[in-house]
């Protein structure tokens, strides 16, 4: 490690900060706060060898963008998908969708699949790195250019606003 | 500790909202007639259906006992980051094996 900083990961420790304070559950007790502070600094030091170089955030706005999607589309999804769980199943069409994706970073393309995973009706089966196109499968789909146009505008759009693409 | 009525009345309705999505996925996860299909059922209880339980947790014990109890976040969190990752690992299993699918009369 040819710089060792006392904070590689400001955000990581932040993270880690926060999730050691929701473990014990109790915010009002200073002692845990220095411990959660010395593990989350401490943990990210230890551990930055095997830490891929994660991109710069370029706009929060657009990362929350992202997030509040998930939320809503989680949300309305579930309901879509109740309601085919009732259906006649031979009145669905599971398809295969191949979805051409622009995002560069490791950390956008995961949050992409995973959000395409979350979201009911769609799983994310394969990353084609080679090709940058993304299997996903459909629970009902009827027209798979809709499907692919609200991916992308959706998801993939605040996420490449999000992270600065340092190849473009 | 009396706890307000309409809180007990959110209690019960997130939960009940929680369950019949729970229950639905299950309901999905029985009628699908192939393996990527019934893949939605349990990738999907998990967000909504878990989502409403803990919320219903959150509400109860903050207001039982002192102060905010939000540790189910960290549910939350855990669930978001891993159940896209086995539902992808387990499609790229059945892709591998060639998994049988549902063929439509068309």
């Amino acid at each position: 490690m040819s710089r060792a900083r006392w904070f590689a990961h400001p955000l990581g420790s932040f993270g880690l900060l926060m999730v050691w304070m929701l473990l014990v559950d109790d915010f009002s007790s200073v002692g845990h706060w220095l411990l959660g502070s010395f593990l989350a600094i401490l943990i990210p030091r230890l551990t930055s060898t095997w830490w891929p170089s994660l991109p710069r955030i370029r706009s929060w706005k657009y990362l929350f963008v992202f997030i509040w999607h998930m939320l809503t589309d989680i949300i309305v999804a579930n309901f879509q998908v109740a309601r085919l769980a009732f259906k006649k199943i031979d009145d669905l069409q599971p398809r295969w969708v191949q979805v051409p994706c622009e995002l560069e970073e490791d950390i956008a393309i995961f949050l992409l699949a995973s959000a395409i995973s979350l979201a009911p009706g769609t799983v994310a089966a394969s990353v084609d790195r080679e090709r940058s196109i993304l299997t996903v499968h459909a629970l009902h789909c009827e027209d798979e250019q809709a499907l692919i146009a609200e991916i992308k505008r959706r998801y993939e759009q605040p996420l490449k606003e999000a992270f600065a693409c340092s190849a473009l | 500790m009396l706890m307000a009525t309409w809180i007990e009345y959110g209690v019960a309705f997130f939960l009940l909202i929680g369950s019949a999505f729970a229950l639905v996925g299950s309901i999905g996860l029985h009628r699908f007639p192939d393996f990527f299909m019934r893949l939605h059922g349990p990738a999907k209880a998990t967000t909504l259906g878990v989502g409403c339980v803990l919320i219903a947790s959150m509400l109860y014990f903050s207001t039982k006992d002192e102060g905010l109890h939000v540790h189910e976040l960290l549910i939350t969190l855990f669930l978001m980051l891993s159940a896209p990752v086995s539902a992808y690992m387990l499609a790229k299993a059945a892709v591998q094996q060639q998994v049988k699918t549902f063929n439509r009369k068309d």
